[in-house]
């Protein structure tokens, strides 16, 4: 394999039902990054249907080139035919790397496509850089639960692959001036290509921010006790914020709450503005899925509960009396 | 109906710890635990065969201990195991693995005298690496459909019909025999061994696999077969600590007042 | 002498204790609290194969040991003091006179459903006016023209009650014989007619076991459910409990060590005049104290179980067993309390549970002045 012969640094986008997703945008963000570094380009894959209006916003924040598979049958998402597409493109075009998002798409997508390509694929990335001898790309994810980050490298295959958490990063600015070529392409697939059929969607919590782009979030752990506070005293805070309910593995396993809100190594990784843990104890787990939060507000009874090592302000006290008088607080200021 | 469960014997990352001063990670007395995905893999194989009469088959790959969770799987109720173990593979990354396992598949299906399994269960993921690339490198490799983060599951005929977790909710996907489905924990609660079975369990003899036995091509394994390498192992930086405000003589109105000057002082609300 | 578990016993203590955390810890608190006694979770664990632990296969029993058994209830009452008594009555007083006095035919019909997990069962002998007493009994069995009887009277504080599908009452037979002859036990089931339930008993603690009165009216008992030969009762009611004993005694250790566990874990967290209590000697003694106690119950514990896993006689050792036990369970609570301070009689810590829970395997099973009384007796004979 002649390694530089390939080119270029894609990200494969991922758009739900028109709409691209915030870590698309992310990714772009590192790509540009990576790719200033190494003298590279930056390019994305956009497949869909009707998808080809969203090939602009991702000029705007960074792609300089954008193939775009428009096709009838690639309107919902299916990994093998999605796969396919991927590897004839890395065929066609030769690129260097693919930023995949680490959503549950992208984590099903990717490995799929790195096994037909026979490369490496680093999963749930949380950091990315390059290395300054031989420019591959150094890829930093957390292991062993969280307790352990491990930085690993593809040196001698291509593409170079890696699932990027979404939250991570920010979302670079949009630039309107910004130009970019956009190339259409044709799927070039048969029925044998689509080995699953979508039967449908079935969206769940449809009202409310989703804690994955909220920028507060009010969290509860095991200290709720039950089931109440998530619907109750967490909700009219997050609601008042503008925000998100959240929730440690502890209460989800207890089954205080759906498993859509929990945070954390096994749940979600989150990048809110305010971060509101209560009664949450805070293992690494926990602490994995929201160290990305600007302003980590911890409210705990154990003044030992690891929590309060990686907060930016905290209470000692039961969370029951403090979230119920930060909330009349809050009101007050906002009137 | 054959189902073949993919299952991994992993440390307890719950009780992993690190070492304070060093900051390395403290390994020793760490438990070993039948990965808690897998068990939901078994859960849903175990009531396909209470329910529909399948036969439940388990593979794992990794060190002679790890019969212990094999052991574990046949007190539950599967029916077989196999264990996948050579000094050879060891290192593998989830390419290499992917490629061993799907190799060990085929070797099983063979020794079992049947045509194919019809469905292969994995966790969504090992929480020792929290890849969930295994899974689909497993279908690609043997050329069989993938379902992953599987939340309920439905057997009719040949074919699977699959409630995906998502972002949105659900995803409900549809499969012919063969297919490879990834289970998460909200797919069932998998059952407890009895008593009885741990016992028969117990005197249970667990076949062991080569590398050569299942004619993996050493190319492709291990370390020196493994495209990515680990270049460097670290601690995560940790946030520091920052003004934790007790609540003195049960003055929570104290304490709260406390955080919003800060609060507004920084301009955070 | 060997005081290595085997791995056998490595397995029930395993299993039990995969089952006390992943089932039992997470609801504790709210199932104590409001008295829930949880019938599926009751299944569950009955379906773990526990109760089967020394029965024979063909009963589907795990053909293992005594002491396995003693191992798995000790473990449970970790967790969940209530459930391990749910389990212990069912074996100890139901599963084991069936097995030891009963026939082949009632083995297949009634043991075989308790040792697979498949039936509760209870067992009834106290009642308003015969409690350590018991030859005072009231219930009536009177016996039929087709060889059947007839049961009339009640019974108070049946662990499982209510819920249990399969139950040994004791009752006179007659009365001219005197208690220790005149008595017999019965097998009855749930769904007799004429046998009820009365009032749920409010209690101090074992908040998730249900206890429950038993009222018989006109109850019509089969001749083959007479347990053993009519007159047989008082000696099977005695034997009985003489194993029932030693599983109380693990119920006691099992809160013991709870108790003790929580206190170690907290005297290392809580921090006054600036450093760990445990970093101050009167509580490392103090908790030191406590765990040589439990050691030395645990020795009298495991011994009375292998005493009746090897068919010797152990009525002194099983009361020997149940009072250090008991006596030390409530001793290491209550000072497992002194330790937490004011946050261990606040119910949101586990130990003021451990004190409620302790409590009971002082009294039942035979209190602990009747374990006197047994040791005595067997002292100055």
């Amino acid at each position: 394999m002649d390694l530089a012969e390939y080119k270029g640094i894609y990200v494969i986008a991922e758009q739900f039902e028109g709409k691209l997703r915030n870590v698309s945008f992310e990714l772009l963000g590192q790509a540009r990054v990576l790719a200033d570094t190494i003298g590279d380009e930056v390019g994305a894959i956009l497949i869909g249907h009707n998808v080809k209006p969203l090939a602009q916003e991702l000029i705007t924040h960074g792609a300089h080139k954008v193939y775009v598979y428009d096709d009838e049958k690639l309107e919902n998402y299916n990994t093998t035919a999605y796969a396919k597409v991927i590897c004839d493109f890395f065929n066609e075009v030769k690129p260097n790397v693919f930023l995949v998002g680490a959503t549950n798409i992208g984590r099903d997508l990717g490995p799929r496509v790195a096994n037909s390509l026979q490369t490496g694929l680093t999963a749930d990335c949380t950091g990315l850089a390059v290395d300054d001898d031989n420019k591959t790309i150094v890829w930093t994810r957390p292991a062993l639960g969280g307790n352990i980050m491990a930085e690993i490298i593809c040196p001698d295959n291509r593409p170079q692959m890696g699932t990027v958490r979404p939250n991570v990063f920010k979302k670079p600015e949009a630039d309107p001036s910004a130009t970019g070529e956009v190339i259409e392409k044709t799927a070039n697939l048969t029925d044998a290509d689509f080995m699953t059929k979508f039967v449908e969607l079935i969206k769940m919590g449809g009202e409310g921010v989703k804690i994955e782009e909220a920028d507060v979030i009010v969290s509860g752990g095991r200290g709720m006790n039950g089931p109440e506070p998530f619907t109750g005293m967490l909700k009219d805070l997050a609601d008042l914020l503008g925000g998100a309910v959240g929730a440690s593995r502890a209460a989800v396993d207890a089954g205080w709450i759906d498993a859509l809100h929990q945070v954390g190594q096994t749940g979600k990784t989150v990048g809110p503005k305010i971060y509101i843990a209560c009664g949450i104890s805070g293992a690494i787990q926990h602490l994995a899925g929201m160290s990305g939060a600007d302003c980590v507000i911890a409210i705990n009874k154990d003044e030992d509960a690891p929590i309060f090592k990686v907060c930016d302000y905290g209470i000692v006290g039961d969370a029951f009396k403090v979230v119920p008088m930060l909330t009349e607080a809050i009101k007050k200021i906002k009137g | 109906m054959e189902i073949l469960v993919c299952v991994k014997q992993v440390p307890d990352t719950a009780e992993v710890k690190i070492d304070p001063v060093k900051h390395t990670v403290i390994r020793a007395g760490v438990p070993n635990i039948f990965n808690p995905f897998d068990q939901n893999a078994l859960e849903a194989a175990l009531q396909l065969k209470d329910n529909q009469g399948a036969k439940v088959t388990l593979l794992s790959m990794g060190p002679p201990q790890a019969k212990d969770v094999l052991r574990e799987g046949l007190a539950m109720g599967a029916d077989e195991a196999y264990l996948l173990t050579d000094r050879k593979v060891g290192g593998s990354d989830t390419l290499a693995t992917g490629y061993c396992i799907a190799q060990a598949i085929k070797k099983v299906t063979e020794l079992k005298g049947i045509e194919k399994f019809d469905i292969i269960l994995c966790g969504k993921q090992a929480i020792d690496g929290d890849t969930a690339q295994v899974g689909p490198q497993i279908a690609c490799e043997l050329g069989i459909p993938q379902i992953t983060y599987a939340a309920d599951l439905k057997v009719e005929g040949d074919t699977v019909t699959v409630k995906q977790q998502n972002e949105e909710g659900y995803i409900v996907t549809e499969a012919k025999f063969p297919v490879l489905i990834t289970a998460v924990k909200e797919l069932n609660e998998p059952r407890f061994p009895t008593i009885r079975g741990t016992m028969k369990a117990k005197r249970r003899e667990i076949p062991e696999l080569s590398a050569d036995d299942v004619k993996a091509d050493e190319s492709k394994i291990g370390l020196s077969g493994s495209p990515t390498k680990v270049r460097k192992i670290f601690t995560p930086p940790q946030r520091t600590q920052g003004l934790v405000i007790p609540v003195e003589d049960d003055n929570y109105q104290a304490a709260v007042d406390t955080l919003m000057e800060k609060l507004t002082e920084q301009k955070i609300i | 002498m060997d005081f290595n578990l085997t791995d056998v016993h490595q397995e029930f203590i395993n299993l039990a204790a995969g089952f006390g955390k992943k089932k039992l810890a997470p609801t504790i608190t709210e199932r104590d609290h409001q008295g829930i006694f949880d019938e599926d979770l009751v299944s569950e664990m009955l379906g773990l194969g526990l109760c089967g632990a020394y029965f024979e296969e063909k009963y589907g029993g795990a053909e293992c040991d005594v002491l396995s058994y003693i191992l798995a209830v000790e473990e449970l009452a970790k967790y969940d003091a209530g459930m391990s008594i749910t389990l212990s009555a069912t074996v100890s007083l139901c599963a084991n006179p069936i097995w030891q006095f009963g026939t082949e035919a009632q083995k297949e019909k009634y043991l075989t459903p308790l040792v697979e997990g498949k039936k509760l069962g209870a067992f009834g002998l106290t009642e308003p006016n015969a409690g350590t007493d018991a030859s005072g009994q009231q219930t009536v069995a009177v016996k039929n023209e087709d060889g059947s009887y007839t049961l009339n009277g009640s019974k108070i504080f049946i662990t499982n009650g209510g819920a249990a599908d399969i139950y040994i009452v004791f009752a006179m037979t007659d009365k001219s014989q005197g208690s220790h002859n005149g008595i017999s036990a019965f097998i009855l089931e749930k769904d007799m007619p004429g046998f009820t339930f009365g009032k749920k008993e409010d209690k101090l603690g074992i908040h998730t076991s249900q206890t429950m009165e038993l009222v018989f009216q006109d109850v019509k008992v089969p001749a083959e459910n007479l347990l053993g030969q009519e007159g047989q009762g008082f000696k099977i009611a005695m034997k009985t409990l003489d194993g029932g004993r030693i599983g109380v005694a693990a119920q006691a250790l099992g809160i013991a060590e709870a108790a003790l566990q929580d206190a170690v874990e907290y005297s290392k967290q809580r921090v006054q005049f600036g450093k760990p209590l445990c970093k101050f000697q009167s509580i490392s003694f103090k908790l030191a104290d406590m765990k040589m106690k439990v050691e030395a119950a645990r020795l009298l514990v495991y011994k009375a179980a292998c005493k009746k896993q090897e068919d010797q006689p152990f009525s002194v050792d099983a009361a020997i067993a149940k009072r250090v036990a008991s006596d030390v369970a409530m001793e290491i609570a209550t000072e497992a309390v002194q330790i937490f301070g004011g946050y261990g009689y606040s119910e949101e810590y586990p130990v003021a549970r451990h004190l409620r829970d302790a409590k009971i395997t002082q009294i039942y099973e035979g209190t602990n002045e009747v374990q006197l009384m047994v040791t005595s007796s067997a002292l100055l004979r």
